[in-house]
């Protein structure tokens, strides 16, 4: 069993080493739809993959979050990507795979991966 | 079609936080006495007029404008009533939601509860803006997760935090294995 005594005994760990982040201050934005057509198509171990990987890889300024349907049901589940100054990025038919990858070489190596944005999809 | 309940769940519950809910109630409860797997979730948001309260199980009713239906709660209703359970909901404007679903616990069409424990975590740490209590039974026995609780005792520290998400997963794992057994429901 865990006890709340844990969780205080972590709180004053990281009382004064946390920097309270602010999500609104981050300069990425990971989104992840979780409405019922993204939920269905396997959404959640999606947006749980892209979470840990940002926190295991200490990526500072990315914040990972969740919308809800923005009306391309049949592409769910839909990661979109936005970075100031750039063009918003649309991933689609996601995986908690594919996820890590676009952590890998989108948000850490800066190259966006083009076979599976929205782009390519429809163009097949 | 949602493959596990927990997924319905998470489903009905994000409607809760479209409600504005400051907080939403969710108990799970697992009977084998009375053969029943029963899900409330209840909310205090916005709530919902009559009228809308009957178009909500109709599938080609939906508030949003993206697309064309609603399967929601189609999903949740037929998932119970397939498995020989119940299901109601209720509402009022300005006063909240509650969902009720029941499913029978042997009965061969219900869908597994599944990843619940990963179900509450996105959601209470997706969703700081509001506060869940979750509730888990399993026949006699049962734990909670009120994350009032937990706010409380961080101040400002956030749920998002690694330290902190990964503390919510292992009370969720470590909770439900001491209520039941580490049962497979």
């Amino acid at each position: 069993m865990k006890s709340l005594e844990e969780l205080k005994a972590l709180r004053d760990k990281m009382q004064g080493s946390v920097t309270l982040r602010n999500e609104s201050e981050a300069s990425t934005r990971i989104v992840v739809g979780m409405a019922t057509c993204g939920i269905a198509s396997g959404a959640r171990p999606v947006l749980t993959a892209l979470s840990n990987a940002v926190a295991e890889k200490k990526i500072e300024d990315v914040a990972v979050t969740q919308t809800g349907c923005i009306g391309l049901c049949q592409y769910e589940p839909i990661v979109e990507v936005f970075q100031p100054g750039k063009e918003k990025v649309t991933y689609v038919k996601m995986t908690p795979e594919k996820a890590l990858e676009v952590i890998d070489k989108h948000i850490i190596g800066g190259n966006v991966i083009t076979e599976y944005t929205i782009g390519a999809i429809m163009k097949n | 079609m949602m493959t596990e309940i927990a997924l319905n769940i998470l489903d009905v519950a994000e409607n809760s936080v479209r409600a504005n809910a400051t907080l939403v109630e969710i108990t799970v409860s697992v009977d084998e006495k009375n053969d029943l797997l029963s899900v409330l979730i209840k909310d205090d948001g916005c709530g919902m007029s009559s009228e809308q309260l009957r178009s909500v199980e109709d599938p080609f009713f939906t508030t949003r404008t993206t697309r064309k239906v609603g399967l929601g709660i189609p999903f949740y209703k037929q998932a119970a009533l397939a498995a020989g359970g119940e299901f109601y909901i209720k509402s009022e404007p300005g006063v909240g939601t509650e969902t009720f679903a029941s499913f029978g616990l042997s009965n061969i069409d219900r869908m597994p509860l599944g990843d619940i424990n990963g179900a509450i975590h996105t959601l209470v740490v997706y969703n700081e803006n509001l506060d869940f209590l979750y509730t888990y039974k399993f026949n006699d026995a049962s734990f909670t997760l009120d994350t009032r609780e937990f706010r409380e005792i961080l101040g400002g520290i956030s749920f998002k935090e690694p330290e902190i998400s990964q503390y919510i997963m292992d009370y969720l794992s470590e909770q439900k294995a001491e209520t039941d057994g580490g049962r497979n429901v």
